[in-house]
């Protein structure tokens, strides 16, 4: 069964966990972002400790595993990197972000030794730490986006970027520092090209034209390229069969949020509180076809409650477990290729975490 | 306080035009020859042999989309009303059933657009089809009326 715990009356926007899965950074929608310990029976989560340093609402945040280092961005235009001192405390350390609009989304790269963040600057800021001057700075990704950067995604080879944004496309960049990683031995199927900034790939989201895009995520061996958008479908590119796009328009809502659970599935989820928020299992063959797409079961809070007995008008509570839009969805069990629990936090204040093999019919094979 | 609250002329202002950097769309990705749109008399000669569906089928799959010529445009949303004010309620489910996903996304664009021109007879029977189509498309469907930049 999935666990439930609920923060509150306040939507949480973003979370993100630490490497042992003990620990939880979330913000409350607003300019906190709070630290949680998992703890015992009668106070489950007590909160540990309370970033304050942003102005304005925080919009995303991501922690590193290996270097237990937590990166916030917010609508401040601003992004600081914590770091736990002795006493358990977290210090910040300001970025350099240089952007005169919002920070949207914020994630490390594989390897932790530098993080981008996306703005609604139409640029993408690619930072560093400056040894020298003790400093985080960036650099920018400019060309040839052309509105506001809302999802990022990096490659597990540490060096391509990909970024989904407002003006309908999907690309994937270089974002190689050479001063922190010089050239980069390894082969890409995407691209050869390694100068900062090069646009590698353009993918248009809809033959139709619109559709913002609302997350972007690579697959484990970083061949497959998935997105969810907001006319409410799902796109997928296998760099090993060229740079088709595979669409599928779904039923649904459109998705907020995708990860990949196996080789050849991807998790989505559904924001509205109107329809059911639904996470749905989508799986797909090795020539990259959509076969199926299935409601995690379990996912409806009343299955076993007979509904005629209930008083529909005096009913204000969803059939699902989240009772308002899934805000976040990350892996918390497992690896991108092989996860086996999702935690997803919404606007109904409410953290989730569930177990794929008891939640999800979906068998997730090797094809 | 504004005297006048119910003016709605501001509404109306292009703030962008004082952007120097506003977003447009694409505009090297139009084809030369926008597509003309369904073959008018094509289509009056299946509906006229009672081949509604295939009427259907001809205005969904010819539809000018991209096309930048509000005239065609117009002219394809007339044609394509008048293939659906064709059916018989008992006969739109048949024709549901025939269409694939991305032609019910077309079809779903175009009872919208007819919905913007309401009158007392069409109404009703493009809330039919909105309600069979809707069946089938679910959300999905009219949500990409509203987001699909290329619309009917």
């Amino acid at each position: 069964m999935s666990e439930k715990y609920s923060f509150g009356v306040n939507p949480i926007t973003c979370h993100a966990w630490n490497k042992e899965r003990s620990q939880l950074a979330s913000s409350p929608n607003n300019h906190e972002v709070h630290i949680y310990q998992r703890g015992g029976p009668g106070c489950e989560w007590p909160l540990t400790d309370v970033l304050e340093q942003h102005d304005l609402r925080v919009t995303g945040i991501d922690w590193a595993p290996n270097t237990n280092r937590i990166v916030t961005c917010a609508a401040d235009r601003n992004a600081y990197v914590w770091t736990q001192t002795e006493d358990g405390k977290w210090k910040p350390t300001l970025v350099l972000l240089r952007i005169n609009r919002a920070a949207t989304c914020v994630r490390w790269s594989p390897k932790e030794n530098k993080f981008a963040v996306g703005s609604g600057a139409r640029l993408i800021s690619v930072c560093y730490f400056e040894k020298g001057n003790d400093w985080w700075v960036s650099k920018h990704i400019k060309k040839p986006i052309r509105s506001t950067v809302t999802c990022l995604d990096w490659h597990p080879n540490n060096w391509l970027l990909a970024a989904g944004s407002a003006d309908f496309k999907v690309r994937v960049f270089s974002g190689l520092i050479k001063e922190v990683e010089g050239t980069p031995t390894e082969p890409s199927k995407w691209a050869a090209k390694t100068t900062l900034g090069t646009c590698l790939a353009e993918f248009c989201n809809s033959n139709l034209g619109g559709g913002w895009i609302r997350s972007v995520s690579f697959s484990e061996d970083g061949n497959r390229l998935c997105w969810v958008s907001h006319d409410a479908s799902i796109c997928l590119v296998d760099i090993t069969k060229g740079l088709t796009v595979h669409k599928l328009r779904s039923k649904h809502l459109p998705f907020l949020n995708c990860v990949w659970v196996g080789p050849s599935a991807i998790v989505v989820s559904v924001g509205s509180c109107l329809q059911l928020n639904l996470i749905l299992s989508i799986g797909f063959d090795k020539n990259a076809h959509f076969l199926n797409i299935l409601p995690c079961s379990a996912m409806r809070k009343f299955q076993s409650l007979d509904r005629q007995a209930r008083l529909e008008s005096s009913d204000t509570e969803l059939e699902t477990v989240h009772q308002n839009a899934i805000t976040c969805l990350r892996i918390y069990k497992g690896e991108r290729g092989s996860a086996s629990k999702l935690s997803t936090s919404g606007a109904d204040g409410q953290l989730v975490i569930w177990d794929l093999q008891v939640n999800s019919p979906l068998k997730f094979q090797n094809v | 306080m504004t005297t006048n609250t119910l003016s709605s002329a501001f509404r109306k202002i292009d703030v962008d035009l004082y952007n120097e950097d506003s977003y447009r769309e694409d505009e090297q990705g139009e084809p030369q020859s926008p597509p003309a749109g369904p073959d008018p008399s094509e289509v009056t000669a299946l509906l006229d042999a009672g081949n509604n569906i295939e009427a259907l089928k001809v205005v969904l799959r010819n539809a000018p989309l991209s096309s930048r010529n509000q005239q065609v445009k117009d002219a394809a949303v007339q044609l394509t009303l008048k293939v659906l004010m064709s059916f018989k309620s008992s006969q739109i489910d048949e024709a549901i059933a025939a269409l694939d996903t991305e032609t019910i996304d077309v079809l779903m664009k175009y009872i919208y657009r007819g919905f913007e021109f309401p009158s007392e007879k069409r109404s009703g029977q493009l809330l039919i089809w909105h309600e069979k189509v809707y069946a089938i498309g679910g959300a999905g469907s009219i949500v990409r009326v509203l987001t699909d930049t290329k619309r009917a």
